[in-house]
């Protein structure tokens, strides 16, 4: 058997523990697909597979047990599933283009759950569109609200919705449903002035329990949408961490364009000689110091005016296993 | 006299109205909607008839627009009280038939009531109804189990049949803005519905008894006292006082009334922290009779009028219509342990 490994993994397949058999890894872009598609999947599984589906953790499926040789059959299979999730491909029939920036996956986001902030899926695949195809180890997840459920800090960038409450002051009650709300669930952002709720604007996170548990709709969201970037979270042998906060009150177009610069930075200034070319960028930034990385990442970047840059930005430690 | 309209004659009939009258109708707010990326239907000003949402129930009653969820009562400093000046402009409200018999029972509360209510009188004195016809019935609607599907006491009403507006004017200060623009004139019936999908049946032998059933029980964990059927709801007339003193000068300041809710914190509390229906189910107890026999009793009709907002915007999907319907068997319940 002769096959070229480097190859069939930047076309989603994987090497498996089973000598001559390989897996098929299929992407969903923000984790939200049409149920016609499952059918599909378990036509592949059954065909060509060992007839069982893995859910992947970054919301995809992988089908284990296929024959090395059935590949190019199991992308032929695979097209319209591609094509259906508007996945970026330039040779048509030939399966998913790459694969070192992983899936881009989202919560349940506000098709859903009352607490997301938008839709999470819809801007997980303008993201995709975006930045695939693409080699380069990157990870991106977006959640709903600041419950993070998607765990985004984890991730090298994490997306946590936002929103700007707005008080109409004549439609409240002063029930001080908001104010409890805010106390017993968020960060106590809220206070009863002269029996009107008061907003601390720099502690306010945008979750919106004010507005949700507002009973007279006086508060309401603002027309725009909002979101908090964090930036570098990693899992790994080496040191782990959780992501930081880098922009509160970022926008969705300054969002892809700091991915997008990321990508220029990162070819910049990755280690060649890391195995297998993979290296996660948290650790880029920390040789070429968060000051540098920031000049790259910013550039041609115009934010909401209420935007914060939280910087110079510094990773808690994390944990380490070097001894480092 | 009944009058027929393009959608530009009307359009015509409102810019005209609009000289004298502030007109308010359920509109449509894009993305105001608790949840995101969703929209809120409540009353507000409105300046041409696209601006009217037939096709959705208002998550609000236009009960606002009679009885603001805020209202500065009188400015004082040490020695002085001054009230703010009334609304100069007439107003009028586009409404349901439900919310027009809501009315009634407004004016029952804060005019009927022993004495008059001198700023519900201000407003409601320069305040003329423009029925909206209804073609069918909402799923949570019971008005006619509550006997206010039939229109009465409008001063014009408004139908959009197959792209045509049809009026029926019954007020002459309205008619010379009419006449002007219509297609042809005649016979104009406002359309009301006959059936509706929810039935309720409140129990003719109803008696304060049956706050003695178990039947509240349940809306002890159910209910989150969020108070967003009272705020909803356009019988709801409960209001709160506040004495607002300015930072800057303790001495001066302004006395509001704001609404209030018998199902939120505090409304039953008294000085030393007691309060009277702590339990929520006792709340909603409280409620529910309130509408379904005290008011019944000192004025002859039901208080409510079937419109099912409660329904509709409760998080807990607590139905009051379904609870109205469990009265029957709270009677037999209490009646039951009578003999026993």
């Amino acid at each position: 058997m002769d096959i070229n490994t480097k190859k069939l993994k930047k076309n989603a397949f994987r090497v498996t523990k089973v000598r001559g058999k390989t897996a098929s890894r299929i992407r969903v872009p923000g984790g939200h697909l049409d149920a016609g598609y499952l059918s599909l999947i378990q036509e592949i599984a059954e065909k060509f597979g060992n007839g069982t589906v893995h859910i992947t953790n970054r919301q995809g499926f992988e089908i284990p047990g296929i024959d090395y040789e059935n590949m190019p059959q199991v992308n032929a299979m695979l097209q319209p599933i591609i094509e259906g999730l508007n996945i970026n491909q330039a040779d048509p029939g030939k399966g998913y283009p790459a694969s070192g920036t992983r899936n881009i996956s989202a919560c349940i986001g506000n098709r859903v759950c009352p607490f997301a902030c938008y839709d999470t899926t819809a801007f997980a695949q303008r993201i995709e569109k975006a930045v695939f195809p693409n080699d380069l180890h990157f990870k991106i997840a977006l959640t709903g609200c600041p419950n993070d459920c998607a765990k985004v800090r984890m991730h090298d960038f994490g997306i946590i919705g936002m929103t700007l409450p707005v008080l109409e002051k004549d439609r409240c009650v002063t029930c001080s449903a908001c104010v409890k709300a805010c106390r017993r669930k968020s960060v106590e952002a809220l206070t009863a002035v002269s029996f009107r709720p008061s907003r601390n604007e720099e502690k306010c996170i945008g979750c919106g329990e004010c507005i949700l548990n507002c009973p007279t709709s006086a508060w309401t969201r603002s027309g725009k949408k909002y979101y908090r970037l964090t930036l570098f979270g990693r899992s790994g042998k080496r040191n782990p961490r959780l992501g930081e906060d880098f922009i509160k009150w970022a926008d969705e177009e300054s969002i892809i364009k700091i991915i997008l610069n990321t990508y220029d930075y990162v070819e910049h200034y990755i280690d060649r000689t890391a195995p297998g070319g993979k290296e996660h960028i948290g650790y880029i930034v920390d040789r070429t110091g968060f000051e540098e990385y920031k000049k790259w990442a910013l550039k041609d970047v115009t934010l909401p005016e209420i935007a914060k840059v939280y910087t110079p930005l510094y990773w808690s430690n994390g944990i380490s296993f070097t001894g480092r | 006299m009944g009058y027929y309209f393009s959608p530009e004659g009307i359009n015509k009939v409102i810019s005209g109205l609009s000289e004298k009258y502030d007109i308010f109708a359920p509109k449509l707010f894009p993305g105001k909607g608790a949840f995101s990326d969703t929209d809120l239907v409540r009353y507000d000003r409105i300046s041409a008839i696209e601006d009217v949402v037939f096709h959705m129930k208002s998550r609000f009653s236009p009960k606002e627009v009679l009885l603001p969820l805020t209202q500065t009562l009188f400015y004082y400093t040490e020695d002085s009280v001054s009230e703010p000046r009334p609304p100069v402009r007439d107003r009028l409200i586009f409404l349901r038939s439900c919310d027009l018999h809501a009315v009634r029972r407004l004016d029952a509360i804060y005019l009927g009531n022993v004495f008059e209510d001198h700023y519900y009188r201000q407003l409601r004195d320069h305040t003329k109804f423009v029925l909206m016809g209804c073609s069918r019935a909402f799923s949570t609607c019971f008005c006619v189990d509550m006997e206010t599907n039939i229109p009465t006491g409008y001063d014009m009403s408004i139908d959009l049949i197959d792209g045509e507006y049809r009026v029926d004017c019954r007020s002459k200060d309205l008619e010379d803005f009419l006449v002007p623009h219509s297609t042809r004139q005649g016979e104009v019936v406002p359309c009301h519905v006959t059936e509706t999908p929810t039935r309720v049946h409140i129990p003719e032998n109803l008696s304060s008894s049956a706050a003695g059933s178990s039947i509240w029980k349940e809306y002890d964990s159910r209910c989150i006292a969020c108070g967003r059927c009272n705020f909803s709801c356009p019988t709801c007339t409960c209001f709160t006082m506040q004495d607002l003193s300015y930072t800057d000068n303790p001495k001066a300041g302004e006395r509001r009334r704001v609404w209030a809710s018998c199902m939120v914190d505090g409304f039953t509390e008294v000085a030393g922290g007691a309060g009277c229906r702590k339990a929520y189910g006792e709340r909603m107890r409280f409620k529910v009779l309130h509408k379904a026999l005290d008011f019944k009793k000192r004025n002859g009709y039901q208080m409510c009028v079937g419109c099912g907002r409660c329904d509709d915007v409760c998080p807990e999907y607590i139905s009051f219509s379904g609870c109205l319907n469990k009265l029957e068997e709270a009677m037999e319940e209490v009646n039951g342990n009578d003999k026993k």
